[in-house]
């Protein structure tokens, strides 16, 4: 539990949030500290890309703060969001799909907003292109054309093009052949310890998720039932049998 | 076979015209999924700024004819501009959230009060303007029939291909129409990419505007005149063009452009004028039978 005893990178404080008259979050508490990679579990529909999207005032929150470096960013317009340098591969990963793979990733480069250079641009091009070899054969492919692997791929890659001080990932294996999702995985685990880069994400695949995570929230109708340590997690018999219920599918 | 030629050459540079206003309408169908229905008004506005210009700088003694079309082309553009930009913000920009006809019904009532402003502003008649470009060529004289093509034609023509040249640099290559392709694809994504997309939307109705006031001075100069009611018509000739050519599709609104301008000038040419928009029309139907999504339209299954 040391990570979580320094000053949170991502604060939430009581967060409610809903979608009309459906209450989906109900007082949510999370940490995120700088470095970390914090893993939210839980079965479908328990509110878990709802928390992610309201980070991004999609839906707005109805009460309580996202605290990012100490400031609450809860009233923010989402694409202000964007430019403090929060990223995010969403679910269903929404590649612009008429757009080319290189388009993709300027996109993610755009959200930086000017404050990286053209050679700094190419850099960081080139820094996405060495961790997923895969898109650098599909350049000039449309989006849309690609595989779930490779759109995942392209997802997480266009997120890292901002630069991002959090990364938020939803889901990066859902749909994926094991040996992708392993792939995938092993890039998290290498920019984070090695660029120290701090995520939160969202899995059904509780087991992957919290044994690549520092920490980990489990979230029950929108409400967070428990959290500690990945491997604490691991061992908590509501988690497996949550963990039973969500990757059995 | 030149009476042939010479209908071609009317053909395009109706085309033209229908083609730059189509634009418009693909355009905001693109990124907000509506049929804006004032844009043929906001044609007619275009035409009208770009007489009135005409007028206040013939009365301060203005005479140099390229410089005069230059400042009417400007003002004509960037006032029209504003006009696009106020009904987005005024009358689509609340109901963007509401359900999906709240923003149409609003479109044809814009259209209205744009029509009727011009009508109670400007008076109901016909306004000439003076032809400003004169003169021509005889391509082709036959001793019967002389195939001409004239200044103005050509000035139509130019500035439609210097324009779509201009734009279509700016929709592919530059950031600001990266931005609106990705709006057009998905707004959610673009706004999680630091897209303002309310600021995305508002320019993509100022650019439709400035191009349609291009095609209103176009037309003003072509024919010599225009009245409050020139935008329906040429509106829904154009939004048909829009249709044809696949709606979304930028290409597609120039090519259904030219098509409905060629159609109608041969049907004019060689059946009767006075069931030229029927041919139009029936061709529009006989097309969307066979390719639902016109001629260059992509199929919906794609969206992933």
């Amino acid at each position: 539990m040391s990570a979580s005893s320094a000053t949170p990178l991502l604060a939430i404080r009581g967060l409610r949030a809903a979608y009309g008259n459906v209450e989906v979050l109900k007082n949510v508490d999370v940490d995120v500290a700088p470095g970390e990679i914090v893993a939210l579990i839980g079965a479908n529909g328990a509110g878990k890309s709802t928390l992610m999207m309201t980070i991004f005032g999609r839906p707005r929150a109805r009460a309580g703060q996202i605290l990012f470096d100490g400031y609450d960013i809860s009233a923010l317009p989402t694409h202000e969001v964007a430019r403090l340098h929060i990223a995010q591969s969403p679910e269903g990963r929404r590649i612009f799909p008429r757009m080319s793979v290189a388009e993709n990733l300027h996109m993610g480069a755009d959200a930086a907003d000017g404050n990286t250079s053209e050679s700094d641009r190419s850099a960081d091009l080139d820094r996405v292109l060495a961790l997923f070899p895969r898109l650098k054969e599909r350049m000039t492919q449309r989006g849309g054309t690609l595989s779930g692997g490779e759109q995942q791929m392209l997802a997480i890659g266009r997120a890292l093009m901002s630069r991002p001080r959090l990364l938020m990932l939803d889901e990066p294996s859902l749909g994926l052949a094991p040996l992708i999702t392993r792939q995938i995985f092993d890039v998290i685990r290498r920019l984070n310890r090695e660029d120290g880069l701090t995520v939160l994400m969202v899995e059904q695949n509780a087991n992957h998720a919290l044994r690549l995570a520092h920490r980990g929230y489990v979230m029950v109708n929108g409400r967070i039932t428990l959290s500690g340590t990945g491997e604490e997690l691991l061992e908590r018999p509501e988690v497996r049998a949550a963990y039973l219920e969500g990757g059995r599918r | 076979m030149d009476y042939f030629a010479q209908q071609l050459i009317n053909g395009v540079v109706l085309g033209s015209i229908y083609g730059l206003i189509a634009i418009g309408y693909t355009m905001v169908y693109g990124i907000v999924g509506m049929i804006n229905f004032a844009h043929g008004d906001i044609f007619m506005i275009g035409g009208f700024i770009a007489l009135i210009t005409f007028l206040i700088l013939v009365s301060m003694g203005l005479s140099a004819v390229p410089l005069i079309l230059l400042v009417m082309l400007i003002v004509s553009m960037a006032v029209t501009a504003v006009y696009g930009w106020v009904v987005e913000r005024i009358a689509y920009r609340p109901l963007r959230q509401s359900f999906r006809l709240a923003p149409l019904l609003s479109a044809i009532g814009m259209s209205f009060v744009l029509m009727n402003f011009s009508q109670v502003s400007q008076g109901a008649q016909v306004k000439p303007i003076p032809p400003l470009i004169t003169g021509g060529y005889t391509l082709h004289d036959s001793g019967n029939f002389a195939v001409q093509l004239s200044n103005v034609q050509i000035m139509v023509v130019v500035t439609t291909i210097v324009l779509l040249t201009i734009f279509s640099y700016i929709v592919s290559r530059t950031r600001f129409g990266r931005d609106m392709r990705a709006c057009e694809q998905d707004q959610t994504m673009a706004a999680l990419l630091g897209v303002n997309v309310d600021r995305t939307i508002s320019m993509t109705f100022v650019i439709g505007a400035s191009l349609a006031a291009v095609a209103g001075m176009m037309y003003l100069l072509y024919y010599g005149l225009v009245d409050f009611f020139m935008g329906f018509v040429a509106g829904i000739k154009a939004f048909t063009a829009a249709v044809l050519g696949g709606i979304g599709s930028l290409p597609g609104a120039m090519l259904g452009g030219l098509a409905i301008g060629l159609i109608e000038t041969f049907w004019s040419a060689y059946f009767s004028i006075e069931y030229k928009d029927v041919a139009a029309f029936s061709i529009l139907i006989v097309v969307l039978i066979f390719m639902p999504t016109g001629l260059l339209g992509r199929p919906e299954v794609e969206k992933v």
